[in-house]
């Protein structure tokens, strides 16, 4: 049976890749829908990040100072200015132990 | 112009950085799959089948939880609608491939690979084999994927969750979008969809992850009335 919901689930997964790329036809959207597309990153990424940062495993909003807030902001702060993934990842987890282990221990 | 070897490298190189977060991520979810008294087989096999990280986990969750089977296949259908909206983005340069190329791309796109092959595309638009590099993207993604979920289910959790590694993720997007804080329309669209997402997080079936960026595009769509 769990075998079988993960067949079904995974067609259903390449249904939603598949679905926009080969079965329709990009003529059928207008020039207004074409524009909006521009901005799918910045509607479809912080939905990711902001209940990643702000609610914990128990679904219960985080305080506000919350370590996860600091590293976060660090992130951004280092990615704006270095425009360098590795870096906006290192300096976000780095904050993020600081303040973990070693001032809120 | 690139050759096809040369834009499938650059989209792998173009991805590796983020690899930094799904490897952590990967043995998390592999080891998960197993505490929760999956078969291993079973856990691995998503990897394949599904390839999907979040959803990977929020399906056995639901399983261990006791919700139905149809909960939980409807949940990664919903979480993964996202894909569609990669999809309309992707289809402007990929048009021109043969319908079985589109059936076989289709299978590697990803939430970071699209981020960064997107990006590449806008820069390079001239260029002929563009797929080359979502290929290369893909590809990095999948194999990475496949070995960190595969070493979490045969080596168990050996990250220390104190390090809370899972922070990783976030962190991987807000790499992806921080450079466009600089446009206000952008920055105006990504607090629409955060704050929604915050707002729906307990809508049935994990739906927050695309109402809210169906209430963000709105938005944009708003911006874009008001910019003329």
């Amino acid at each position: 049976m769990t075998w079988l919901s993960i067949i079904v689930a995974g067609i259903l997964t390449y249904f939603t890749r598949m679905t926009m790329i080969a079965l329709v036809n990009r003529k059928m959207l207008g020039e207004r829908i074409k524009a909006v597309l521009e901005y799918v990153p910045s509607a479809v990424f912080p939905a990711i990040i902001f209940p990643a940062i702000f609610i914990n495993d128990y679904g219960a909003f985080i305080e506000m100072n919350d370590p996860k807030i600091f590293g976060a902001i660090v992130a951004i702060i280092v990615g704006y200015l270095s425009k360098n993934i590795i870096a906006t990842i290192i300096s976000g987890l780095i904050s993020y132990w600081f303040l973990i282990f070693v001032i809120f221990n | 112009m690139l050759t096809k070897k040369k834009l499938f490298t650059r989209g792998m190189m173009d991805i590796s950085p983020h690899m930094l977060s799904v490897i952590p991520f990967g043995i998390i979810c592999g080891a998960i799959g197993v505490e929760l008294g999956f078969d291993p087989y079973l856990v691995y096999a998503m990897s394949f089948i599904i390839f999907g990280g979040a959803s990977q986990i929020v399906f056995l969750q639901l399983l261990s939880g006791g919700a139905s089977s149809l909960v939980a296949v409807t949940s990664v259908g919903i979480i993964n609608s996202r894909h569609l909206l990669y999809g309309a983005v992707l289809s402007e340069y990929l048009e021109k491939l043969s319908f079985i190329k589109k059936l076989l791309i289709s299978y590697f796109v990803v939430d970071q690979g699209f981020a960064e092959s997107n990006k590449f595309f806008k820069k390079n638009k001239t260029e002929q084999h563009l797929h080359y590099h979502l290929i290369g993207t893909g590809c990095t993604m999948w194999v990475c994927w496949q070995i960190a979920t595969l070493s979490g289910i045969v080596l168990g959790s050996f990250v220390p969750e104190e390090l809370g590694l899972k922070f990783a993720i976030p962190l991987t997007f807000i790499a992806i979008v921080v450079q466009d804080l600089k446009k206000i329309d952008h920055v105006i669209v990504m607090i629409t969809c955060g704050l929604s997402s915050l707002l729906f997080f307990d809508a049935p079936f994990k739906s927050y992850i695309i109402i809210s960026p169906v209430i963000a595009l709105f938005v944009a769509s708003l911006i874009l009335r008001l910019k003329k």
